[in-house]
């Protein structure tokens, strides 16, 4: 098998790899944002439910959560593992983003509630076109982080079956007796997928920078 | 006949062991300005926080325009779109230009449409002599800006009193001037206004009733004639004193 092949085999999983990220991220971030608006603004019992979601969530490997979470859905309905793996690193994520917006939103200063609450909004308008649009700005750092985090879990689904690069890089080097070149290439490709989705966010941050004087 | 505004019975406030403030009575008429002085720690701020119900009081009742707002079943929301607030710190929407700062409540609040709530908000900036101003966001402006900024957002929304909870205190003494100057001319164009400050010279020139409040009661209220040159108590005179004297150390040496 010549070399080029054997990369473009490997590679070839990267669309397995890019659709679990793009359905796990933004279902977390979603999920992630109701949550922290639910612990911060929720009252007492709801931050309390929220806080032990995140422990259990946080607590334990995503691997064994990603079985667990795997079986339950497999269990009761019929998903194929490409779907059910997406959904639940997407669960799993949900526990992180929402730590994370949560602090954001406990760093935006209390005083802008006040203020839209004083001309007349509602809390939940106040939190909608006041608050919230500060906490994804502060909160993009730490989400890239996120999002790095999610690139590489990704990589876990290869144990439902799913043929996404680690799978391919597995496969290919079990037949080709070439671990090195295999693992090695696997790695480059999630490194590159990195380093572009932390640019872009990177990019991101700075055009949604509020001016200020220094 | 003049007509009364807001009226405070009765009002107590208590945090814990803390009473912040006890039974106040206050009444308010309709253009007047009133301005409550006195130490920090009595309840001045409190006082204004509770008529814009930010903060819910313990006891005691709050009527504006003749309808009690302190009610169980009150629309909190609504009564806030009629009272307008100023802020010691500006608070400010930081993500938000000058405009958009004052168009906000217009949109979402009052439900304008876009064009004209845009119009009013310039408008509105122009009040306060900010047009030029009007693209720039809080973190750009200085801070006597940043407050005209917030008076035009609270004045857009057409309240019926103005709350200002001690305006200049942030701001460098070369910057305080321009706020007084924006609340000044309000108040002479006729705006209801509730002022808590340290001002003596603005209380004294703009006032209609100086409210002297010490400990968490009204000592004594009256014309800015009265309390400055025949107050009733004791404290009153040591308290404007006190306070003359640190504040005309201060214009002297400008």
């Amino acid at each position: 098998m010549d070399l080029s092949k054997f990369i473009q085999y490997i590679a070839s999983g990267t669309s397995y790899t890019l659709g679990v990220t793009l359905i796990a991220l933004p279902s977390g971030l979603i999920l992630g944002l109701i949550f922290a608006i639910i612990y911060v603004y929720g009252g007492k019992i709801a931050a309390r439910l929220m806080n032990i979601y995140s422990t259990i969530m946080r607590g334990i490997p995503p691997i064994v959560l990603l079985f667990i979470l795997y079986f339950i859905m497999s269990g009761n309905i019929n998903l194929s593992p490409f779907w059910a793996g997406s959904i639940s690193l997407g669960i799993i994520s949900s526990a992180y983003q929402m730590e994370i917006i949560r602090g954001a939103i406990l760093s935006v200063s209390g005083g802008q509630m006040i203020a839209a609450l004083a001309i007349g909004m509602s809390r939940m308008q106040a939190i909608r076109y006041i608050v919230l649009p500060q906490t994804l700005r502060l909160a993009i750092p730490p989400w890239s982080n996120e999002a790095a985090i999610v690139i590489k879990d990704s990589s876990l689904v290869y144990a439902l079956g799913v043929p996404e690069i680690l799978r391919r890089a597995q496969l290919i080097s079990a037949s080709t007796q070439q671990p090195f070149l295999a693992y090695t290439t696997a790695a480059l490709i999630y490194f590159a997928l990195v380093l572009m989705t932390n640019t872009l966010l990177g990019r991101l941050e700075k055009s949604l920078r509020i001016p200020a004087n220094p | 006949m003049v007509n009364q505004i807001l009226t405070i019975k009765n009002l107590t406030k208590i945090y814990g062991d803390n009473i912040i403030f006890q039974d106040i009575d206050l009444a308010v008429n309709e253009g007047d300005t009133i301005v409550i002085i006195g130490p920090s720690g009595t309840g001045k701020s409190t006082l204004l926080r509770c008529i814009n119900l930010l903060t819910k009081p313990n006891g005691g009742q709050i009527w504006l325009d003749n309808e009690e707002i302190t009610r169980e079943d009150v629309n909190e929301d609504k009564v806030r779109q009629h009272i307008g607030m100023v802020f010691q710190n500006f608070l400010l929407f930081s993500h938000l230009t000058a405009l958009d700062n004052v168009k906000l409540g217009l949109v979402k609040v009052k439900k304008m449409d876009k064009a004209a709530a845009e119009l009013k908000a310039f408008q509105e900036l122009e009040r306060v002599g900010l047009s030029d101003r009007a693209h720039h966001f809080p973190g750009q402006l200085s801070g006597g800006q940043q407050q005209r900024v917030a008076i035009a957002r609270a004045l857009a929304m057409d309240p019926r009193i103005m709350l200002f909870d001690e305006p200049t205190s942030a701001l460098d003494p070369e910057l305080i001037g321009e706020v007084l100057e924006v609340m000044r001319n309000l108040s002479l164009a006729g705006m209801t206004m509730v002022v808590v400050t340290h001002e003596m010279g603005f209380a004294r020139e703009v006032a209609d009733r100086i409210v002297f409040m010490e400990k968490g009661s009204i000592v004594e209220q009256g014309s800015p004639d009265d309390l400055f040159n025949r107050p009733k108590f004791q404290r009153t005179r040591e308290f404007l004193w006190k306070i003359t004297e640190l504040y005309g150390k201060k214009e002297q040496e400008k």
